[in-house]
């Protein structure tokens, strides 16, 4: 029997080969694969220093089955702007896509990044956000949540962990008034084929998709897909997109879980289940929730 | 072939418009400005076909060149003082990925204190990029280098990116007559940009790799190489370009002005040189040597010139706080090998773009005299 070319809409051949150095249950690497295949051959792939690229840009074997640049940390941005304006000049209509972390977005990379979206790239802009430097051993970025344990915020007798909640970045993106913007998660592959598609056509496009990271985080290589969905069950993490400025496409959840459940889970919030202050956290926590249930019509 | 008498920022302008860039990215900061703006109006009125792209900094600039260059294009940008130390790790990645751009400097001063003028200390601290690195004593000279470093760091076993240093203000917003070639000519002198490899969704290549220990000594070899197969490029494009439009600068890795039997040879890198040569002239059995390609480091040349005179006095235009002039430090170790050195002697001048005349060259080459070899004088500091 003839393999089949897609299941459920995706195809199946993979642009990422397998045999690369990732973690097993890396979401970052599932959300790359799934971007991939909504993007096709045709493409020019931009990373930035971190994970993914000391996991699949290894000298002699690159994991990539299309041309795929990586320069530096806080740069991918305007590399990828370049190779825009190149392909521009050749008359090429492949695509350009950025592949980076949060660290290198949101943090070290965020005027790049700024700049690309304010001068109207044509590329896509795919932030992999496991909430962390996790490539130099979980250390706090601007992405770090409240409360979250890392190893440059730790958690002690006088610290909560992170001390300031997540940097609102697809806010900020959307600030640039670009004409697509969107949150997705690793645990949703059918949605963030979906918005990567969608992507293609709308650029400048910025996605910031949550993915899991069970080195980091703290939890069983299991549960990758568990800890994602759990993230947008408590509120925690919304999908939704900006189309022309406005919110729209919030993925709705039905009923939601107490944010507990998803901070149980892992170990970067296990001090939060040792004291009483900490008790007080998670409730702190929970209003963000519901912050966001409110803010997104979730309820 | 055009004879003109312009600002030396509109005529390496005009160089870079006749190398036909694709993707040219610019951020401002004095005293660059002028090549860019002038290359943003070559481009607004249609006499230059390229994408021209304002980025939010160097960093970016280099950047953008970069992820163009690997696709196959040719590409520019300028900077100056902190522009360029802003740049300082893209300087790395851009010569570690074997991607051949041009960038002019315009020479300026580093903060702090704030200073926009002249010397060397932007440049010279980018000694170690692995980026090809020529200094320009004319208008004239910042021309001709443009045209030529992109036919010596495209070549194909070099594929180094080059800095043409140029003294800003000195060079840069001074009116100066030039020669600019003809378009004709500079296409045939060189060819469009064919880089061996290349981002393409046809050949898929990964670019930027990561390196472990067992592999990672290899490309920086191969970088020197590069660096080595330069010299040769560069003196044999020095002669072609003589022969295509009239114009030679010494053997194309260093200039010797009055040497023939001279007994007091100044080492110099620059504009300077011209006042130099000024000097020189009303002087007798003193000579300059002008570093006209400082990367490659035309070891073999100053060895040769300097074995046979008395005296070296090397002028720098930058520090290397806690010891001295870092052309000073290269010209004595370029000499240690050989058995009869002569006495050397630093003098550092001109930083922040304080004036250097003729008459301190006179008073520099006085000191030199009295030298018992290896003093670095700072010349012209107030009492």
């Amino acid at each position: 029997m003839a393999q089949p070319q897609s299941v459920a809409g995706i195809p199946v051949e993979e642009l990422l080969a397998p045999g690369h150095a990732a973690c097993p249950g890396c979401g970052q690497t599932l959300a790359v694969r799934i971007a991939l295949k909504a993007i096709g051959r045709n493409a020019i792939a931009v990373m930035s220093t971190g994970c993914l690229e000391v996991s699949t840009g290894l000298y002699n074997r690159s994991a990539w089955k299309i041309p795929c640049i990586h320069m530096l940390f806080e740069n991918a941005a305007a590399v990828a702007s370049g190779v825009e304006r190149a392909l521009k000049r050749k008359g090429s209509d492949a695509r350009v896509v950025v592949f980076s972390g949060d660290g290198g977005t949101i943090d070290i990379g965020f005027g790049s990044l700024s700049g690309m979206l304010e001068r109207g790239h044509d590329v896509i802009y795919i932030c992999l956000d496991n909430e962390a430097y996790m490539n130099t051993g979980v250390q706090r970025s601007g992405a770090t949540p409240y409360a979250a344990h890392t190893t440059t915020s730790p958690s002690g007798t006088a610290s909560v962990g992170n001390p300031r909640p997540k940097k609102d970045a697809p806010a900020i993106a959307a600030a640039h008034h670009i004409p697509y913007v969107a949150t997705a998660s690793s645990s949703f592959p059918k949605d963030l084929y979906r918005k990567v598609k969608t992507a293609c056509d709308l650029t400048p496009a910025y996605i910031q998709v949550h993915v899991p990271c069970p080195t980091g985080w703290g939890f069983d290589t299991s549960k990758t897909i568990e800890v994602g969905k759990l993230a947008i069950e408590t509120a925690l993490w919304v999908n939704y997109e900006v189309v022309s400025d406005e919110i729209t496409n919030v993925m709705k959840i039905g009923r939601r879980k107490p944010v507990e459940e998803y901070l149980r889970m892992q170990k970067r919030f296990r001090h939060l289940f040792a004291s009483e202050e900490g008790k007080r956290e998670i409730e702190r926590i929970q209003a963000m929730a519901d912050y966001n249930a409110k803010k997104f019509g979730l309820d | 072939m055009k004879y003109v008498v312009q600002e030396g920022s509109h005529s390496v302008a005009e160089a870079v418009s006749l190398c036909r860039p694709g993707v040219i990215a610019a951020f401002p900061i004095t005293p660059q400005t002028h090549i860019v703006e002038k290359l943003a109006e070559f481009v607004a009125n249609g006499d230059l076909d390229a994408e021209f792209v304002n980025v939010e900094s160097e960093h970016s600039a280099l950047s953008l060149i970069a992820g163009a260059e690997a696709c196959g294009i040719r590409t520019f940008t300028a900077t100056s003082s902190q522009g360029l130390a802003l740049m300082h790790e893209v300087l790395h990645a851009t010569s570690g990925m074997r991607l051949p751009t041009v960038m002019v400097v315009a020479n300026r001063a580093l903060s702090a204190p704030l200073n926009i003028w002249n010397d060397h200390s932007d440049s010279m601290a980018q000694r170690d990029t692995s980026w090809l690195q020529f200094y320009a004593e004319s208008v004239q000279e910042a021309v001709d280098l443009t045209i030529q470093s992109y036919r010596v760091a495209e070549s194909k076993d070099v594929m180094l990116p080059a800095m043409v240093c140029m003294d800003g203000y000195v060079l840069t917003h001074t009116y100066e007559s030039v020669l600019i070639p003809d378009q004709a000519m500079v296409d045939e002198f060189l060819p469009p940009f064919e880089p061996e490899y290349r981002l393409d969704p046809e050949e898929p290549m990964t670019f930027g790799v990561y390196a472990l220990p067992s592999d990672y000594m290899e490309f920086k070899w191969e970088q020197q190489k590069a660096m080595e197969n330069a010299k040769r490029h560069i003196m044999r494009i020095n002669r072609e370009y003589r022969k295509m439009f009239g114009r030679a600068y010494g053997n194309g890795m260093v200039e010797l002005y009055n040497m023939d039997d001279a007994e007091v040879a100044i080492v110099a890198m620059g504009s300077i040189c011209g006042t130099i040569k000024e000097a020189v002239d009303e002087m007798k059995d003193v000579g300059l040597v002008r570093i006209r390609t400082y990367r490659p480091f035309p070891v073999e040349e100053l060895r040769d010139v300097l074995r046979d005179v008395e005296i070296v006095a090397v002028v720098d235009r930058a520090f290397s706080y806690g010891y001295e002039g870092p052309v000073f430090s290269e010209i004595k170790s370029a000499l240690y090998v050989l058995r009869n050195r002569p006495i050397v002697c630093n003098f550092i001048v001109g930083l922040g773009g304080r004036d250097t005349r003729v008459e301190d060259v006179f008073r520099l080459v006085k000191r030199a005299k009295e030298s018992a070899g290896g003093e670095v004088i700072w010349l012209n500091l107030k009492a």
